[in-house]
């Protein structure tokens, strides 16, 4: 209670003081209404300033006092340097926010265990072996349920394995047909919401009875995210059905509120069993991830080992059935190791992707923060020289060395809560911000961003760690002062003073150079994804995903495109089985004119005639499709496949044979990238059409916007169902989405760098200009030249930029390493990618010192020997 | 600096015990009932009464309230509260303990 009432007088301000003295005045006025002489009274009390003190310190908590008086005078230091406080600050707002962004984002995706019982037990089962073309280590996330199964019965008792799919973007009506919406759908073990703890927030949720045999258990359990967004929380949503695709759901129940499935980046919005999956049956559809909830105490390798012999006598069953795959493939595919990887925050695919990306933003930003760090550092060590009189002052008159350090401390804790408080609005904004440019068409990552307590410590560690890293030299320095030297006038050693300040120039321009290096990296990458060749022409095309209730010949296609073809502000309409560059694939082993199959695997896709027409690709040899062409039959290829497999003989008429199927060349097409732009283009047949329930239509619009036409298009397309609408562009451009992003932030970043690097050198030499002009002048007196002076004065600060532009080379060429899998045909050791960052920085340094260099030489020798 | 040294480490006790007889007292007044009590052997210096009255209100055995006089002018009255009256005892005790022990010595030696 007294420290309480301590603390609390602390901010009543004089109110104590004053309280007190009007005790002591009372006091007195009545011992002279006792008879006491005024003078007599007064004189016997002795001093009363000194038990005025002497009472407040008992008051007050004298510790918190001077802190408080130390907060209020360093706020009118910081108002009496408007401009250098609101450059200190802004800088590192900048970056301070950038780090808490870049935190958040982090935290989010990474960290951030899911909101489920015991996280910390939850791995996920995954695949270790090595690409089936080229040897590069590749991770598999993905099993079929049949090995799942087992796996589930072998580790009983050890650990509780969990079968959870992909998410998928899917149609489903709760009404007719005509009112299709898209809900993400999971399909999830049954098993799933007991293992992790969660109690529903409407309704039941699924138990191990819902998920027993294939196609048995129709129902539905929401998420609470889609609960609230699709139903505004209706409780009567439960007991609704849904209908999707041709079974008929039931909705049971709603999930707890925080838990949105267990793939960050992904809102999931409707459970359904795993039973219920189309490929629950198949031992080669790999659909699902695979997520163990390892039993406290038991150890973790035996546990491997188990599931790896498991699904290796699994795969080794499943191989003897394979026929197109040559005896090396099959051995390479059999080597695969089954590993356990922590998966308390989860597993998802934008893990994956973004988690070297993020932890290479995190880093520059972290530069950055140093940067902003050193040149405030460097602006408090001039300050402090300013004001070494002052210091001197205090130290005279009492102040002990703590207490000037607590000063100093104090007016950096106010720049740096200054900045923290800007930067929490600039991280408040801009995490979100960076999580929507991450959208590939259709399905935009939707990132849980909280701002809870994990932030908020974040935030205040960054500025106490902050504080400390550019206030504590400063304040050292400033509490050594030598008072009698101060007073008399003679600065206290100015060389020491220059040395840090010199250090930090060097340490600042080591980090810019890095951020400078690594920016350069991801712009040449995304500059070269992003005039990647093609082959086809992207612009004006619009993908039209549509599905009939059942397989449907060429015939039935043919119709759809051909009432299109009709339509006002269409070029011309062609099918395929789906667009290039959207994801899909589909690949086979070949045998090319009776040979034994090739090593290298061949990709196919379905197009009709007039495809290669309405893509723009070139025919290079042959025809085109007819009407009349069907797979088995004829194919086109594309020149990868015509160097791979054909070897320079003629194309034309070559027979080829893929998966008991064989066909015959036609025709010969430019190579265009077909799954991703980032793989080499592989050898590619195209074929005729096959009854299918699935086909995307392609349209060359006449527009320059296609989407224009995407409204009357669905009242065209009559016999099928439209299920997605999008453009060949977005496609491409999705496919950079996140090199872009990088380039964009990493470039924005590396010139905030740059500029803060420039203020410091400019500010750093600007200050030793100041210092040294007395003896500037002596050495113009006695006749030293414009280029001497110019040389002098920049002459340490310029070596100091060689030093730190070295470190940074070594720094850049080591960390480059770390981020080979986010470079796209760069190779860090490109001497051009090393001189263009040096470029900039020679260029900057000049720039910033030319302001001190013109002042130092248009110093007036006789006006400044004159001058004290 | 003090004329007497008589009140070293006993001023809180008499404060206290003064108080716990006459509630409602100020300053000055507490000042003279020292004195006078005392028979004019004890001197409370205004230089320690003070800073020990505000210790002491702030570790809670007495309580302070702003009167206004018949004079118009403003008085600060100080009372013991339940916690003084526990530190009066304690403080008590060790007094006698203490003086008990002293005068032991002075007979003994």
């Amino acid at each position: 209670m007294s420290l309480w009432s301590r603390m609390a007088n602390v901010f009543r301000g004089e109110g104590v003081s004053r309280e007190i003295a009007e005790e002591l005045e009372s006091h007195i006025a009545e011992a002279v209404e006792q008879g006491r002489d005024p003078a007599e009274a007064r004189r016997a009390f002795g001093a009363a300033l000194r038990t005025r003190e002497e009472c407040r310190d008992f008051r007050v908590l004298a510790w918190l006092d001077s802190v408080r008086a130390d907060t209020i005078f360093a706020w009118r230091q910081f108002l009496k340097h408007k401009v250098t406080s609101a450059a200190a600050v802004l800088s590192l707002a900048l970056a301070i926010g950038a780090c808490t962004s870049a935190f958040r984002l982090i935290d989010a995706l990474l960290l951030r265990p899911l909101p489920v019982a015991a996280p910390e037990q939850l791995y996920a089962v995954v695949r270790q072996g090595s690409d089936l073309v080229d040897d590069k280590p590749v991770m598999s996330t993905d099993w079929p349920y049949p090995s799942f199964r087992l796996m589930r019965d072998a580790v009983k008792g050890q650990a509780d394995l969990l079968a959870i799919s992909y998410t998928q973007r899917t149609d489903l009506t709760y009404r007719s047909d005509a009112e299709m919406e898209k809900a993400n759908l999971q399909y999830v073990s049954g098993w799933m919401f007991d293992s992790l703890g969660l109690r529903p927030a409407a309704g039941r949720l699924f138990t191990e009875n819902d998920d027993l045999k294939p196609r048995a258990h129709p129902y539905a359990v929401l998420s609470y995210d889609y609960w609230k967004r699709r139903f505004g929380r209706d409780p009567k949503a439960v007991g609704r059905t849904f209908q999707l695709g041709e079974s008929l759901f039931l909705i049971v129940g709603v999930g707890p509120a925080p838990f949105t499935g267990t793939e960050p980046g992904t809102v999931t919005d409707i459970f359904l069993p795993t039973m219920m999956h189309p490929g629950v049956t198949r031992d080669d559809w790999t659909w699902m991830r695979t997520l163990a909830r390892v039993r406290p105490g038991i150890a973790l390798e035996p546990l491997r080992a188990k599931l790896d012999a498991v699904s290796y006598a699994f795969e080794k069953e499943r191989s003897k059935g394979f026929k197109d795959e040559t005896p090396e493939s099959i051995e390479r595919f059999l080597k695969q190791r089954v590993v356990l990887e922590p998966a308390a925050a989860g597993a998802s695919g934008l893990q994956q992707t973004y988690r070297t990306a993020l932890a290479a933003m995190g880093v520059l930003v972290a530069l950055v923060l140093l940067i902003a760090c050193a040149n405030v550092a460097n602006l408090m060590t001039a300050q402090a020289a300013a004001r070494a009189r002052e210091m001197a002052l205090r130290v005279s008159i009492g102040a002990g060395r703590a207490r000037l350090v607590q000063l100093v401390l104090v007016e950096s804790a106010w720049l740096a809560m200054a900045s923290a408080a800007l930067g929490a609005w600039l991280a408040w904004w801009s995490a979100p911000f960076v999580v929507s440019r991450i959208n590939p068409p259709d399905n935009p990552a939707r990132l849980i961003l909280p701002a809870d307590w994990r932030v908020l410590a974040f935030g205040a560690a960054l500025t106490l760690a902050v504080t400390l890293l550019f206030g504590l030299a400063p304040a050292l320095r400033a509490s050594k002062v030598n008072p009698a030297r101060a007073l008399r006038g003679g600065a206290s050693n100015p060389h020491a003073r220059r040395r840090l300040m010199h250090a930090l120039i060097a340490v600042q321009v080591a980090f810019c150079f890095v951020v400078l290096f690594v920016a350069g990296l991801f712009a040449a990458t995304f500059d070269h994804l992003s005039h990647f060749p093609l082959g086809f022409a992207a612009d004006r095309l619009l993908t039209v995903e549509t599905v009939a209730s059942s397989k449907q010949p060429a015939v039935f296609w043919n119709e759809e495109a051909d009432r299109l073809r009709a339509m006002p502000g269409v070029e011309s309409v062609a099918l395929a089985g789906w667009a290039l560059l959207d994801g899909n694939s589909w690949n086979n082993f070949v045998s090319v004119n009776g040979a034994p199959l090739s090593p290298i695997l061949a990709h196919f896709l379905e197009v009709s005639p007039g495809w290669i027409d309405t893509m723009k690709i070139a025919l290079l040899d042959g025809r085109d499709f007819r009407l009349s062409d069907a797979t088995p039959g004829a194919a086109i290829v594309n020149e990868t496949f015509v160097k791979q497999f054909l070897h320079g003989a003629s194309p034309i008429g070559m027979p080829f044979a893929a998966h008991d199927q064989s066909f015959r060349v036609v025709g010969v097409v430019r190579d265009s990238p077909y799954r991703s732009l980032r793989e080499p283009i592989p050898p590619v047949a195209y074929v005729p059409f096959q009854p299918t329930r699935r086909a995307t239509i392609m349209i060359r619009t006449r527009s320059a916007n296609p989407l224009a036409v995407a409204s009357i298009l669905r009242r065209e397309v009559t016999r099928a169902r439209v299920t997605n609408v999008g453009t060949q562009l977005d496609l491409v451009q999705a496919q950079t989405v996140r090199e872009r992003l990088l380039s964009m932030l990493a470039l924005f970043f590396a010139a905030v760098a740059l500029a803060l690097a420039a203020i410091g050198l400019y500010g750093v030499l600007d200050y030793s200009v100041l210092q040294r002009r007395r003896e500037i002048g002596i050495r113009m007196a006695i006749g030293a030249q414009a280029g001497d002076i110019a040389w002098r004065v920049t002459a340490e600060v310029f070596r100091m930029v060689l030093v730190g532009a070295l470190a940074g080379f070594g720094v850049g060429m080591l960390s480059a390493r770390y981020i080979t899998a986010l470079l796209y045909q760069v190779r860090p050791s490109d001497p051009a990618m090393l001189a263009i960052p040096s470029a900039i920085l020679v260029g900057t340094a000049l720039i910033a010192a030319l302001p001190a260099v013109v002042h130092a030489v248009r110093i007036d020798p006789v006006a400044m020997l004159r001058a004290d | 600096m003090p004329k007497t040294d008589s009140l070293q480490g006993s001023l809180d006790l008499l404060v206290l015990k003064i108080l716990s007889r006459r509630p409602r007292l100020h300053g000055y007044a507490l000042m003279t009932a020292i004195k006078d009590w005392s028979g004019d052997v004890l001197n409370a210096e205004e230089g320690s009464l003070y800073p020990a009255l505000h210790r002491m209100e702030e570790a809670g055995w007495i309580r302070a309230q702003w009167v206004t006089k018949t004079t118009g002018r403003r008085a600060r009255n100080y009372e013991l509260t339940t916690a003084g009256r526990k530190q009066l005892e304690a403080e008590e005790s060790r007094w006698q303990a203490v003086t008990a022990a002293v005068n032991r010595v002075l007979r003994t030696v």
